[in-house]
């Protein structure tokens, strides 16, 4: 057994450095809730946990003028409590607060979420409809990069060596925009998503949709955007012909597996119904903006 | 093994311990503190039977580690009763017997707590929800909800 050392850094500077000296074998440490199981189901054996709880960017929400930023280790329960950030993105805090129990709500971070990237994480169609984008430091210095593309399949992200993600950060939501997010599990609470759909829309002044963006998780390896809603809802409004061309481009978006949760034929057919409950959600928060 | 000192509150008192970086609090708890009323059901956070506050929020004390709690806050079910004066939490599951094993009640009360902290007069199918990551294997909830409920209402009556 490898001797298992903790390091809480205050800074970027030092997480960077530390994460960057012990390579594979260092892992960052936010509210466990996914690192801990799996150490304890020994998928990994990391010889160094980095956490990054005290460094206080990734403990903030900012609002800032243009964009949202929202700090790695910010939890569930925090998103939660924050009115505002509810009032502006609600599809996305709605997102994370599924996450767990009022328990795993108190440590499950949003940074955590995306990045154990798991392919029915909760938090990340509604980022991805959001545009939301991952704000990694790293040897180099800071990048960014939008949320699809950070993800590169099942518990796969494009993270470099030392590099870790510090924020998310979400542009200002238009005037007469709404997102939402839903999934389908068995259960009524504490499951995993068989389908999560989140979807963001903006609306012209004459009630038509301006702009739209549908994403999907746990029906292909990482979530996916449905690239023909745009095209779809574009210049129309939401009524019976275009709902239905919606839910037949998603399912047509999924590559689910077949498991316990779900068939694949279910999979495909719920992607569909929940793309227009997610749609109408979305559109009625819209026009209420 | 890499030894950490921690220095932490817990129930009010200040308390130091060693642990290795493994160690869970609960395993802290249990194993080295010897406080044996949080209890260990899957160990991962699954059943809530582990369920602490740590610094004001309910936690599962499984998937928390021992050495990330250096000037933390830690409320456990040892800390609940005052002196011989039970909490009406703990009085209400009495009086109506939400208990049977009794393995899910430590973890229950403090979740329970915590929630009416934050919403002091709840719906049921709020409790529910609120309850949701607590597992019983006995009673099958409902006398467990009902205590709940019925607290709820004293500890409105005596604040106001
Ligand atoms: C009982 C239970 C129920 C759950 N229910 C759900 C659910 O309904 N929906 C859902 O989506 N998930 C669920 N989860 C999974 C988990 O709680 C979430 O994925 C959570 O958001 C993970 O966040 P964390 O801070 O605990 O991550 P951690 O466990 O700390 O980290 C997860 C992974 O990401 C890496 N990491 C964390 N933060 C960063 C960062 N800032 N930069 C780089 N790498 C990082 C870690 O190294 C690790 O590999 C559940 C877990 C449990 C135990
Ligand atoms: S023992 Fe911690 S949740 Fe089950
Ligand atoms: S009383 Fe036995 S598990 Fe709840």
């Amino acid at each position: 057994m490898v001797d298992l050392r903790y390091e809480s850094p205050e800074t970027i500077e030092v997480a960077v450095a530390l994460l960057a000296a012990e390579g594979q074998m260092a892992r960052v440490f936010a509210g466990g809730t996914d690192l801990l199981v799996q150490m304890k189901e020994e998928l990994v054996e990391p010889a160094l946990l980095v956490d990054i709880k005290k460094i206080s960017e990734t403990r903030l929400i900012a609002i800032d003028p243009d964009q949202v930023r929202i700090g790695a280790a910010v939890t569930g329960a925090e998103l939660g409590e924050n009115e505002q950030l509810k009032a502006m993105w609600p599809g996305v805090v709605e997102a994370v607060e599924l996450i767990g129990s009022a328990q795993v709500q108190g440590r499950a971070t949003i940074g955590g979420n995306l990045c154990n990237a798991s392919p029915a994480a909760d938090s990340v169609p509604a980022l991805i409809a959001a545009e939301a984008r991952a704000v990694i430091a790293g040897p180099d210095g800071i990048r960014e990069v939008p949320v699809g593309e950070f993800l590169t399949g099942p518990g796969q992200t494009s993270l470099g060596l030392g590099e870790f993600v510090t924020s998310i950060t979400l542009p200002k939501p238009p005037e007469h925009g709404g997102d939402a997010y839903l999934r389908f599990i068995p259960r009524t609470e504490m499951d995993i998503a068989v389908v999560g759909a989140g979807l963001s829309v903006v609306l012209n002044p004459d009630g038509t949709c301006a702009a739209a963006r549908l994403a999907l998780g746990a029906v292909a390896p990482t979530a996916r955007l449905v690239e023909a809603a745009s095209e779809i809802m574009v210049g129309n409004k939401l009524d019976d012909t275009v709902l239905e061309a919606l839910s037949a481009a998603a399912s047509e978006t999924c590559s689910p597996i077949d498991d316990k949760r779900g068939t694949i034929e279910f999979r495909t057919k719920v992607a569909g119904v929940l793309a227009c409950r997610v749609a109408k959600i979305a559109w009625r928060r819209a026009e209420n903006n | 093994m890499a030894r950490n000192l921690v220095t932490a509150t817990i129930n009010g008192d200040e308390v130091e311990f060693t642990c290795s970086t493994e160690q869970t609090l609960l395993d802290v708890l249990r194993e080295d503190l010897h406080m044996m009323g949080t209890k260990n059901g899957c160990g991962s956070g699954d059943c809530g039977a582990c369920t602490v506050i740590l610094n004001g929020r309910p936690v599962n004390a499984c998937l928390v580690l021992g050495v990330e709690l250096d000037g933390a806050n830690i409320e456990t079910i040892e800390g609940m009763a005052k002196g011989n004066e039970l909490h009406p939490l703990q009085q209400k599951f009495l009086d109506h017997a939400a208990l049977q094993c009794g393995i899910c009640t430590p973890g229950i009360l403090l979740m329970a707590k915590a929630l009416l902290e934050k919403n002091p007069d709840p719906t049921e199918s709020e409790v529910r929800f609120g309850l949701a990551g607590n597992l019983c294997r006995c009673t099958g909830y409902d006398k467990i909800v009902r205590a709940v409920l019925d607290a709820a209402v004293e500890m409105r009556a005596s604040k106001s």
